[in-house]
């Protein structure tokens, strides 16, 4: 006798929809994409890029993410040694097995010093494709970096007119303000619900999700947000359990796997506040859409992005975004969850651990890679730090 | 058998330049007393001139760091620095400053450093200079002034990147220097410094090209970190500069005419078997014993790209006193750490085909990702394009952790012998 399995609920059908499209990494929604519109799609690396310049020049920028746990990396890793984190040598395997192909150009924002370095060695293993480096600048100041991240993004959106994007048209960048200003308030939205009522928005669930906005047209993307929204009202199957709630922070490059979210949940981990696919949440507040459309998008970079380790932080104001925003999330705890070899997250760490420190926080830390495949000494550490929280916090 | 310590060979340029950086170290000690102010800055886009004209000391946490590698400290203060949280797999520069700060930042020559008056994060083609100032500001409580400089992702200077450079350089460093010296601006006085930094650079150069002779006369990776030593540091735009590359210019002048090779650790090298060009830092912690396995083979050194970190030269820049701040702008723009993949690709073909080396050999250093990550490609790419052979050894900058003197060896060994087999036409 054959037990059929139970139909999946629209929830699950959705998640596994998100799944499946961030996972596929022969990216056929970006061919399908192309094949319906005849626009250019560009990959990007993580952090930021300027997403709404691409969209008003009708290009589709596709945010990639290493190759998880699903990639077995076979030529990438001839060109890295060991100590060099994960992310860069997936990247490459997906450039030299045609899994990027339909992609008609790169851009490397300035992250590190292994991101910098892999946008030359793209411009060598794969000369005939559109190739940049996107250097962002250091000083936030709108005379001096102002004036040069504007040069940068006008150099850009002229290089991607000569690959075939559209010119440059200010009232087409106005209107794509307003798309992934929308976008990004549905993003957040679901964020505050996640802080308000965690047990009704696993980060297992929101976390597929995000990845597949990287990949998604913002429409399509803003449309799911939608949907996810609602499927989660409509479900009155979640109930509160007894977790701590944990801000978790260093995942803002080269990704855990999915597992390992998996895996701090069911050791008892709410997951309140985090970093990844952390280009939705980049800027913090609705770009302006009166004036010039261009300089708001240079000064939203300038005056209104996320204190990442990837950005100078001047005096006296090191780590103390993160404490306000494990304050905002109500978290009792920080995780510090940064991948191996990972430069940025990993010099940040004692710094921003003084801060929290000095404001009465306790937090753990741990390190993985894309493909780290065992969780167990992980479940262990998070769920004593879970037990603890509760414990300190009076659960 | 001799019990007596093996003698260390120096020429006179090296005894001057220690006698340099030692007044130079003693100078700083001094200074909370003379009531002299100091910058903190990084090598690669230094702007010692510019410090300089305001009459203010420099301080370069990285060849404090290498220097306590040198004089086998660094595994302590490397292990004090994780002790207190940093992590294992970061830059081991860092942790072996931090370290070196915590036991009383006690400099090379035994004397204490003054604590910075200003940060002047002025860095080229490393993120983590951005951290360790982070860092460094949050030990030590210190003004900061950063100076972000652009990379050159196309492999080109742009007017834009330089006009970014020039106003910060404008608008914000000379005001903080003018903050922290009392002094006002003063454009004749660069003018003069930048001045002499094109004498000495003209016999820098010079001298890193005496190599395209055979024998070379010096060795351009382990012998030249001594030469570049003053001019990437403390001293550039200094008389003392221009009288050390002048000096220095003429004993290598002398050697040339005699026909002698390098000097080396251990005397005359005898015979220059096989010319290299080396891609990387060096190792600091056995750095004697790294350049005896060179020395044992008979190889020498005819260019390196580390001794570019703090100003490529040798391709025509010179720092232009008719526009000070432009040339200050290119100058940081232009280190070797600032240049793109292939552009460091085309100057690791060029110095194997200018100086007719054998083959090249990458150091790739476990914490450094500025320079490693990616290295493999360089590797390859190189050999495509030159038809040399490429070796490839790892080890670190200063934690002693990462050297392993008998796996290196065996690697150098069989390395050349593989361009003995090359040159005799073997496979
Ligand atoms: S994981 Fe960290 S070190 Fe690696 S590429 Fe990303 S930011 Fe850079
Ligand atoms: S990573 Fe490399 S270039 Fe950067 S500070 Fe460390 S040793 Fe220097």
């Amino acid at each position: 006798m054959s037990t059929a399995a139970p139909p999946l609920s629209a929830r699950q059908q959705f998640l596994r929809r998100a799944e499946d499209c961030y996972r596929d990494y022969s990216l056929q929604s970006v061919q399908d994409w192309k094949a319906a519109t005849g626009g250019l799609a560009i990959g990007y690396m993580p952090i930021y890029i300027p997403r709404e310049l691409l969209h008003s020049q009708g290009v589709l920028p596709v945010g990639l993410m290493g190759g998880g746990d699903d990639l077995e990396i076979i030529r990438g890793d001839a060109y890295y040694q060991s100590y060099i984190c994960h992310i860069p040598r997936s990247t490459i395997e997906l450039g030299l097995n045609g899994s990027l192909d339909p992609l008609d150009g790169m851009l490397f924002p300035a992250i590190c010093d292994v991101i910098r370095n892999l946008s030359g060695m793209w411009k060598l293993l794969f000369p005939d494709k559109f190739a940049m480096y996107l250097d962002v600048p250091q000083d936030f100041h709108r005379l001096r970096g102002g004036r040069f991240w504007r040069q940068e993004l006008e150099q850009l959106a002229s290089q991607l007119t000569a690959c075939g994007a559209r010119p440059y048209d200010p009232d087409a960048l106005r209107e794509s303000l307003a798309l992934y200003n929308t976008n990004r308030r549905l993003v957040q939205a679901l964020y505050d619900l996640r802080i308000r009522e965690p047990w009704r928005v696993p980060t297992s669930e929101l976390y597929p999700l995000l990845r597949a906005g990287m990949v998604l047209p913002v429409e399509t993307f803003t449309s799911w947000l939608e949907e996810f929204y609602q499927l989660l009202l409509a479900d009155d199957t979640c109930r509160p359990m007894d977790q701590a709630r944990v801000l978790l922070t260093g995942s803002f490059c080269e990704q855990p796997p999915l597992g390992l979210i998996r895996t701090l949940e069911r050791a008892g981990c709410y997951i309140v506040d985090d970093d990844f696919a952390i280009i939705h949440r980049w800027l913090q507040h609705d770009i302006p859409l009166e004036g010039d459309p261009l300089e708001n998008l240079a000064n939203a970079f300038l005056e209104d992005a996320m204190a990442s380790p990837t950005r100078y932080i001047d005096e006296a104001v090191k780590g103390a975004e993160l404490v306000q925003r494990v304050q905002a999330s109500r978290a009792e705890g920080v995780l510090f969850c940064a991948p191996s070899f990972c430069d940025p997250a990993l010099l940040d760490q004692p710094m921003t651990v003084a801060a929290i420190e000095a404001a009465g926080i306790p937090w753990t830390a741990f390190k993985y890679s894309e493909n780290t495949g065992q969780f167990q000494v992980i479940r262990e550490q998070a769920g004593t730090f879970a037990d603890a929280l509760k414990l300190w916090s009076g659960h | 058998m001799s019990t007596s310590p093996p003698v260390v060979q120096k020429d006179s340029s090296q005894i001057r330049q220690k006698e340099m950086i030692a007044a130079h170290f003693h100078r700083l000690a001094l200074s909370p007393e003379t009531g002299e102010n100091n910058v903190y800055t990084f090598v690669p886009g230094n702007l010692t001139e510019l410090i300089r004209a305001f009459d203010l000391l420099p301080v370069l946490p990285e060849i404090n760091a290498l220097q306590s590698g040198m004089r086998g400290k660094s595994r302590e203060y490397i292990a004090l620095a994780e002790k207190a949280g940093h992590s294992e797999d970061v830059c081991t520069y860092v942790k072996c400053d931090l370290g070196m700060m915590k036991s009383g930042n006690i400099g090379p020559t035994g004397e204490r450093l003054p604590d910075p008056d200003l940060l002047l994060l002025s860095y080229t083609g490393c993120f983590t200079f951005l951290k360790w100032f982070e860092i460094l500001q949050q030990e030590y409580k210190a003004p900061v002034v950063m100076l972000h400089v652009p990379y050159q992702g196309d492999g080109t200077i742009t007017p834009h990147m330089r006009d970014y450079v020039v106003e910060q350089l404008r608008d914000k460093v000379i005001p903080a220097l003018e903050e922290i010296s009392g002094q006002a601006y003063d454009e004749a006085k660069l003018k003069g410094l930048l001045a002499r930094s094109r004498q000495a650079e003209d016999d820098l150069v010079w001298v890193l090209q005496s190599a395209r002779h055979r024998p070379s006369p010096i060795d351009a990776y382990f012998g030249a970190v001594y030469y570049v030593g003053p001019i990437f540091s403390a001293f550039r735009g200094t008389e003392e500069a221009v009288g050390y590359y002048r000096a220095l210019r003429e004993e290598v002048e002398e050697r040339m005419a005699a026909g002698l090779g390098p000097v080396t650790p251990e005397g005359q090298l005898a015979e220059e078997r096989y010319r290299v060009v080396v891609e990387g830092p060096p190792n600091w912690t056995s750095f004697r014993e790294f350049w005896q396995m060179f020395v044992d083979e008979g190889a020498v050194v005819v260019a390196s790209t580390y001794t570019k970190v703090g100003g490529t030269y040798d391709f025509g820049f010179r720092h232009d006193p008719e526009h000070p701040l432009e040339t200050l702008a290119d100058y940081c723009l232009g280190c070797y750490t600032n240049l793109n993949f292939p552009s460091r690709i085309d100057m690791l073909c060029r110095y194997i085909e200018e100086y007719q080396a054998d083959g090249f050999l990458i150091n790739s250093v476990k914490s450094c990702n500025s320079f490693s990550a990616g290295q493999l490609l360089i590797l390859r790419e190189v050999e495509r394009r030159t038809g040399r052979p490429g070796g490839f050894i790892e080890s670190d900058l200063v934690d002693p952790r990462y050297f392993s003197p008998a796996n290196i060896k065996n690697r150098l060994e069989s390395y050349f012998q593989m361009l003995d087999q090359k040159r005799s036409g073997g496979h």
